[in-house]
C-alpha cells in the first residue's frame, strides 16, 4: 500500500502540531467554540450525543496490519476498546476526550494516518472497490487513482470551502462494488476501443433526503485527463453551487437545478481551459504512486488441503458459501469478515478483534486489510490453503459468521445511540432484525438480500440502495420507521420505493420478515433474488405482505 | 397568543468529556438529569440560559430542553433526552456505566423506573 514520502509525513505531523495548540487554546478560553468548532471539523472531531467522537480516514478504505493495530491501540488506550467501521469506510471512535485527542492524532501519525478531511465542506475520504488490486472482473486497480486524488484533494487550496460536502467513490470492476453512483462523483474505469484507459465519469449523485443517482457527464475521458476534469467540475460546481441553503447545496442539486447538459457545457469549457495548464507532474507522481500497489507475491500451492476441509466440515463449508469471493489469482480467494454476528453491532469491532484481523492479514494475506462500505473487513489476498487456519483464528475471535450478503449483512449507522443528527435508533433494530432470522434459520434458503437502515433523513446508512431500506423517524416523540423496496447500488443502481405508513419500533421486525418470508412464497425459483423478485412483480404483492394482515384485524 | 411555556432543564455538554450535563439551582453542572433545576418560568428560564452561555469554558451547546417532573427530580419528555441521562443502549456505557440511573423512558424498556 502506499508509504508516506517526507512531504506527507511533514504535513500530517504540523497539522497535529497545529490541533493540539488550538485544543490547548480552546480549553484555557482563548478560542471560543465558535472559533474552534470549524478547526476541529477539520480534524474530525464531532461533538456527538454523550461524548466527542472522532472519525478517521481509511483512505479507499485500505489498511495493514500496522495500522490495525494502532488503530486497536488507541482505541483501548484512550477510547473504550472499540471502533466503528462505518458505511464511508473510515473508523469512528465514540468516547474520546477532548484534551486527549492530539495525543490520538500523534499516533495515528506514527503510522500514516490522520482525520484530515473526514468532515466539513471539502472532497471527503475517497472510497474505492473494497475487493481492488483482488478481483477476477477488475480491468484496472483503482487504488493508485485513488491515492492520486487523495493527494491531489488534500489541503487543495480552491477546495476547503465548498458549498458542501464532496464524495468521489472509483471502481475498476464493471460490476459496481463501491455504489458510485451515490457519490457526487463516481468513476468507473474503462477502455475505449483503441484500449486505451480511461474513465466513464458520472457527477450529481448522493442520498440524504433527495435521493438521485449520478448520470453521466463523460463516457470516457483519458487517464491523463482525470485530475484537471476533476478540477473543472469542483470549479463549476464550487461557483454554481447554492450556499442559501443547505439542503440544496449539494452537487446533485446543482446539477439538477442548472440542467446536466449545461453543467457539462461549463465543466467543459473549464477543462479546456485547464488541461493546458497541467504541466503532466500529477502523471508523474502516479507513476511513483503505482509501485506502490504492485501486486503481492502470489504463491502457487495446492489446494486439496482445503477441498478436503471443505468436504468434510459443513460449518466451514456454509462459511465459504458466502464470505468468500473469486480472486483474480488461481488457487486465491477474497475472504470478507463479517462485522455482522447476529445481535451484534454492525461495524463494530474490538481491539482484540482488530488484532487479529491485522495478524491474519500479516501471516496469511500479504498484509493487506480493507474496510468496506457494507462495514465489513476483507483479507484481498488469501491462499485457500490457508482459509481453514484464517476461519479457525475468526471463529476463536467470534468473527466468523457466515452471513456476507445475507439478511443479516445488514448496514446500520449508529443512529440516535450516537449521533446528535439522529431521529431514532438504527443499531438496535438491526439487532434485533439478524437474530430474528437467525432464529428462523431461512437466511441461506432467502440468499441475496441487502438491508440498509439509516437512523435519520441523511441516509448514512444507505437505506434507499438497500434491498429493503428502513428510515428512522422521530414521529410525534416516537421512534418509528419507513421502508422502501427495491433499492440497489451496483451497477444496476436505482433508489428504493416508499411502501406507506411506517412502523413502530415493536413492529419493524415482523414487518420485515413478512416481506421476507412473502418473498419465499412468491419467488419463481430459488434462483430468483429477492430484488430480481421485487422487479419482476412489482410493489402490490410486497404492500400485501406489509400491510395486509393489519387491514385484516382492523376489520375484525 | 404565543405557546405556552412548558417547563425547561438546561442542558449541555461538557467542554473536554463530552458528556451531557445539566445546570442545578445552585450553580453546578450535574451529570444526573434528577438533579438538575427544572424552571417553570420563562423569564427565569432565559437567565438560567444566559447564565450557562457565560461558561463556554465549562460546557458546550447549552440550551433549554423540555422535562416534567418526576418523582426524584426532573425527567426527560423526549426519548432523545432520555438517551442522553443513559447512554447508548447497544453496550452500557457512558452514564450507566458511571453508575447514574436513567431518567424518563428508555424505548424497548418499558420496565424502567421512572
Amino acid at each position: 500500500m502506499y508509504k508516506y514520502n517526507e512531504f506527507d509525513e511533514a504535513a500530517v505531523r504540523s497539522r497535529v502540531a497545529q490541533f493540539r495548540a488550538q485544543v490547548q487554546r480552546r480549553i484555557d478560553g482563548s478560542l471560543t467554540e465558535d472559533e474552534f468548532r470549524p478547526l476541529r471539523l477539520m480534524n474530525g472531531l464531532y461533538l456527538q450525543l454523550h461524548a466527542y467522537m472522532l472519525r478517521i480516514a481509511v483512505p479507499y478504505g485500505t489498511l495493514n496490519p500496522a495500522k490495525m493495530r494502532q488503530l486497536a491501540t488507541i482505541a483501548e488506550r484512550w477510547d473504550k476498546g472499540y471502533g466503528h467501521f462505518t458505511t464511508r469506510t473510515n473508523l469512528q471512535l465514540n468516547w474520546p476526550r477532548l484534551k486527549d485527542v492530539p495525543d490520538m492524532l500523534e499516533a495515528l501519525a506514527d503510522v500514516g494516518m490522520h482525520s484530515i478531511q473526514t468532515s466539513g465542506n471539502c472532497v471527503r475520504n475517497v472510497t474505492a472497490d473494497h475487493f481492488a488490486g483482488a478481483a477476477a472482473d477488475e480491468i484496472e486497480d483503482p487504488r493508485p487513482i485513488a491515492e492520486l486524488i487523495r493527494q491531489w484533494s488534500t489541503d487543495h487550496p480552491e477546495f476547503q470551502f465548498l458549498p458542501r460536502k464532496f464524495k468521489i467513490g472509483i471502481t475498476g470492476s464493471p460490476h459496481d462494488r463501491a455504489v458510485i453512483r451515490s457519490h457526487d462523483v463516481g468513476l468507473r474505469m474503462v477502455r475505449n476501443a483503441a484500449g486505451e484507459p480511461g474513465f466513464e465519469v458520472y457527477v450529481g449523485g448522493g442520498l440524504g433526503r433527495t435521493p438521485m443517482l449520478a448520470q453521466v457527464i463523460r463516457d470516457f475521458l483519458p487517464q491523463a485527463d482525470l485530475l484537471p476534469y476533476l478540477e473543472a467540475i469542483l470549479g463549476a460546481y464550487n461557483l454554481k453551487g447554492r450556499r442559501d441553503n443547505k439542503w440544496k447545496a449539494r452537487i446533485k442539486i446543482t446539477v439538477f437545478e442548472n440542467g446536466l447538459d449545461a453543467f457539462r457545457a461549463d465543466v467543459e469549457e473549464r477543462f479546456e481551459r485547464l488541461r493546458s495548464q497541467w504541466s503532466g507532474v500529477d502523471q508523474d507522481i502516479l507513476a511513483e504512486i503505482r509501485p506502490h500497489f504492485a501486486p503481492p507475491a502470489f504463491r502457487n500451492a495446492p489446494v486439496d488441503s482445503y477441498e478436503a476441509f471443505r468436504a468434510a466440515n459443513p460449518v466451514f463449508r456454509a462459511w465459504t458459501d458466502t464470505n468468500l469471493h473469486e480472486h483474480k489469482v488461481d488457487g486465491y480467494a477474497i475472504v470478507s469478515i463479517s462485522l455482522k454476528k447476529h445481535g451484534a453491532t454492525p461495524g463494530d469491532a474490538t481491539s482484540d478483534q482488530m488484532r487479529v484481523m491485522a495478524d491474519l492479514a500479516e501471516k496469511y494475506g500479504h498484509g493487506d486489510l480493507r474496510v468496506s462500505h457494507e462495514q465489513n473487513i476483507i483479507l484481498p489476498h488469501v491462499h485457500k490453503s490457508d482459509l481453514p487456519a484464517v476461519w479457525q483464528a475468526l471463529r476463536e475471535a467470534e468473527l466468523a459468521t457466515a452471513n456476507i450478503g445475507l439478511v443479516s449483512d445488514i448496514i446500520a449507522c449508529p443512529g440516535m445511540d450516537y449521533c446528535s443528527l439522529a431521529t431514532a435508533r438504527a443499531i438496535p433494530i438491526a439487532q434485533q432484525i439478524a437474530l430474528r432470522f437467525d432464529e428462523l434459520k431461512v437466511e441461506h434458503e432467502v440468499g441475496p438480500l441487502k438491508i440498509k437502515i439509516s437512523g435519520c433523513i441523511n441516509a448514512c446508512g444507505h437505506h434507499h440502495v438497500g434491498h429493503i431500506g428502513i428510515l428512522g423517524l422521530d414521529k410525534a416523540g416516537v421512534e418509528n420507521y419507513q421502508i422502501t423496496l427495491g433499492g440497489d447500488g451496483t451497477e444496476t443502481a436505482s433508489i428504493g420505493e416508499k411502501m406507506g405508513p411506517g412502523f413502530a419500533a415493536s413492529e419493524i421486525v415482523g414487518a420485515i420478515e413478512r416481506l421476507v418470508l412473502g418473498y419465499l412464497e412468491i419467488r419463481r425459483d430459488a434462483e430468483e433474488t429477492f430484488l430480481e423478485c421485487v422487479r419482476r412483480v412489482g410493489l402490490e404483492p410486497f404492500r400485501a405482505f406489509l400491510y395486509e394482515q393489519e387491514e385484516t384485524a382492523d376489520a375484525a | 397568543m404565543s405557546r405556552r411555556f412548558t417547563p425547561k432543564v438546561v442542558s449541555a455538554n461538557h467542554l473536554v468529556e463530552g458528556d451531557a450535563v445539566w445546570l442545578t439551582a445552585d450553580d453546578r453542572w450535574t451529570r444526573d438529569m434528577a438533579e438538575a433545576e427544572l424552571i417553570e418560568d420563562e423569564a427565569v428560564a432565559q437567565l438560567r440560559l444566559l447564565f450557562a452561555k457565560g461558561q463556554p469554558n465549562t460546557v458546550v451547546g447549552a440550551e433549554l430542553v423540555d422535562a416534567a417532573k418526576g418523582t426524584d427530580g426532573p425527567v426527560p419528555t423526549h426519548f432523545r433526552e432520555a438517551f442522553r441521562t443513559h447512554g447508548p443502549t447497544n453496550y452500557v456505557l457512558g452514564k450507566r456505566a458511571q453508575g447514574l440511573r436513567s431518567r424518563g423512558k428508555i424505548p424497548g424498556n418499558e420496565t424502567q423506573n421512572v
